[in-house]
């Protein structure tokens, strides 16, 4: 409540000075952070249980529980090879979760958990909350740990006979892991802050050097949403 | 699609007014201009315009009364303007994208009904009061909001921004892909938002000193999450319920979705259920394997959470080519995440010369602004560009320039400056040039 009453006071001083302080009286404004409003209830710890379900790469998170690699291959061939296939390597456009390796420089990179991803945690965090695509939240915590478990080991990261846990989870190390930086652009593109030409600005003719219309897999009129 | 030349070029025109014809004073700009001038004009008998001699159906008969349409929908002569998707680029709809129409609409406020969509579990249907919003992790006090305890709190707040998906011109790495603005552009929308400063919930909860980073979730069955530096928390990031005046559309996240000015479209994220602060990111699936930008070396950037100034030309555009000579206008949408647009240069030739287009309306930071060239056409071919520049001196890049730093798998963050082929007879198409 003291901040409330430095807002009042603020206001005061401000009109008793009047117009000459005005500058003075600026500086003097209360802080933006508003006082606490008393809205809303305190969140109980079964309904923070329910929804927070995040793990960190750490194992911050994870759930007690585990499942193990051959689990883990029989829950998959019933849940999840039918967009995904048998070994991982997708049906149609289904997402592709195994191999990929060594292939992140290649003209066509196939970034998997294998190849590409950087944490454990975030297999298990995200089959947990989002997966089999329709029909979320339907795994237990063991059937998650030994999914995991089964993709880890199609892509070469851990052995047959592995079992993931809460306890080992936060320990996995991935393959790619080092592999990601964070955003340097005001760095690396600092070239791109810079006043840019306006007159004669290239030399000879301009050619045409790709056309859309070549590859010509633009939607036309019909295949898009009707309307009434 | 054919060009027409109902009205004769009136000589007196330059060939390109507007400062644009030092852009043009070429030889075969110059032919072409003497052509036209030397062009005798047609005398046919002018006939009268039905359209105007004979009495229309609307003039004779009732319209519909105020009851037909409780809540309205564009005239039925505006059934193209729509979004659309393009079906090969996902497995399915309920995990895909679809595109605005920013070739039909004018101004920079996108109206709601044709706002992209992009889901990653389909459209949620959540019952406003059943919806919650947790606030957890290290926080004085967590706490747990109803819909209307939002909306009793102080500082509410009104503001536009644009909001891009970070694959916006993603296809369009590798070369010129799709055929249309609505398709390399359209992964966005700029509306205005009503809501409260998502630092205002923060406080009502009270941040532990150790709270570094926000994580935020959805209500939906992709249940999306996206981890923000608390920095952007307490700056200008806004827990939202309205968009264009009402509440938000179901697909943009009703009944609460967090608004990330200027950053990439997924952090924003829609059905808003729980904020956990925590002391680092948890590196979600969709900041991990989704939302880096793998570079030429194999390695990948991660949190490039601004989306930097771009800029495209909206018409003409290959979905809106030039009908007629003489006078036209260009016109077209700039933004940046980064600050507010100070200008946006336009060439016809292809990037030798540019000049400086109009804005007309308010060029607000993390907003759409738009920007006009008028300009005479006398069906000289046209190689249109537009680059944006930001309060921060900022310049929008080639996507050669892109491409240099970044190689061509980034799929993310692709802001290089489109060129659109406008040919003699006014069908434009979307190409890449030396």
């Amino acid at each position: 409540m003291s901040r409330f009453r430095n807002v009042v006071l603020a206001f005061g001083l401000a009109a008793a000075l009047a117009s000459p302080a005005l500058p003075q009286a600026k500086k003097m404004q209360p802080p933006a952070e508003p006082a606490k409003t008393g809205l809303g209830r305190p969140a109980l710890p079964e309904e923070i249980k329910a929804w927070d379900i995040d793990v960190r790469p750490d194992g911050l998170g994870a759930p007690v529980g585990k499942g193990d690699v051959k689990k883990g291959e029989e829950l998959f061939l019933a849940q999840c090879a039918a967009c995904h296939g048998e070994f991982g390597e997708a049906v149609g456009r289904w997402p592709v979760l195994v191999g990929g390796k060594g292939s992140l420089k290649a003209d066509n990179p196939e970034k998997t958990i294998g190849s590409y991803w950087p944490d454990a945690s975030t297999a298990f965090d995200y089959i947990r909350r989002a997966m089999p695509f329709g029909n979320a939240r339907s795994l237990s915590d063991d059937d998650v740990y030994a999914l995991t478990a089964f993709l880890l080991n199609m892509n070469e990261v851990v052995k047959d006979d592995f079992v993931l846990s809460n306890e080992n989870i936060g320990k996995v190390k991935m393959p790619n892991a080092g592999a990601f930086y964070d955003d340097d652009r005001t760095t690396a593109e600092k070239h791109f802050w810079a006043e840019p030409c306006m007159k004669n600005c290239k030399t000879g003719e301009v050619k045409v050097t790709g056309r859309a219309r070549v590859i010509d897999v633009t939607p036309d009129g019909k295949s898009g949403p009707k309307v009434e | 699609m054919g060009a027409k030349d109902e009205q004769p070029s009136p000589s007196r025109r330059g060939l390109l007014r507007a400062g644009l014809a030092g852009a043009a004073v070429t030889a075969a700009g110059g032919a072409a201009l003497a052509q036209a001038k030397q062009e005798p004009a047609k005398q046919e008998p002018a006939k009268p315009d039905p359209a105007i001699t004979d009495i229309q159906d609307w003039n004779r008969y009732l319209g519909s009364g105020v009851e037909a349409a409780p809540y309205g929908k564009p005239s039925k002569f505006e059934k193209d303007v729509i979004r659309r998707n393009v079906g090969w680029l996902t497995a399915g709809t309920e995990s895909s994208i679809n595109f605005t129409p920013i070739h039909e609409i004018d101004g920079i406020i996108t109206p709601s009904g044709v706002c992209f969509e992009r889901h990653h579990g389909g459209v949620a249907e959540v019952d406003p009061a059943k919806h919650r919003l947790m606030i957890n992790g290290l926080v004085d006090k967590p706490l747990v909001f109803t819909m209307d305890d939002l909306k009793r709190f102080p500082g509410r707040v009104n503001r536009p921004y644009f909001l891009e998906c970070a694959a916006n011109g993603g296809m369009e790495w590798k070369g010129a892909q799709l055929n249309g603005v609505q398709f390399t552009h359209g992964m966005i929308h700029n509306v205005w938002y009503t809501g409260i400063p998502l630092k205002t919930l923060l406080n009502e909860a009270g941040v532990k000193p150790n709270g570094k980073w926000v994580l935020v979730e959805g209500a939906d069955s992709a249940a999306m999450t996206r981890s923000i530096p608390i920095e952007k928390a307490l700056d200008d990031c806004m827990i939202a319920w309205g968009m264009n005046g009402e509440a938000l559309r179901a697909e943009q996240g009703y009944p609460l979705r967090i608004v990330v000015p200027g950053w990439e479209g997924n952090m924003w994220v829609k059905w808003l259920r729980r904020i956990e602060i925590g002391d680092q990111p948890w590196a979600q699936r969709e900041e991990t394997s989704k939302y880096t930008d793998l570079l030429a070396d194999g390695r990948a950037r991660r949190h490039t959470f601004v989306m930097d100034a771009k800029s495209v030309v909206t018409n003409p555009s290959p979905q809106k080519p030039l009908k007629y000579k003489g006078p036209n206008v260009l016109t077209g949408l700039a933004w940046s995440g980064r600050g507010a647009i100070k200008r946006v240069d336009v060439s016809i030739d292809g990037g030798k010369n540019w000049q400086t287009a109009r804005i007309d309306g308010p060029a607000m930071p993390l907003c759409l602004t738009r920007f006009y060239v008028d300009f005479d056409w006398n069906g000289q071919e046209l190689m249109v560009q537009s680059r944006a520049m930001d309060s921060t001196g900022y310049v929008q890049p080639t996507k050669e320039a892109l491409r240099k730093v970044r190689g061509l798998n980034s799929i993310y963050h692709n802001n290089g400056i489109q060129t659109w082929l406008v040919r003699a007879n006014g069908e434009t198409e979307n190409v890449e040039i030396s």
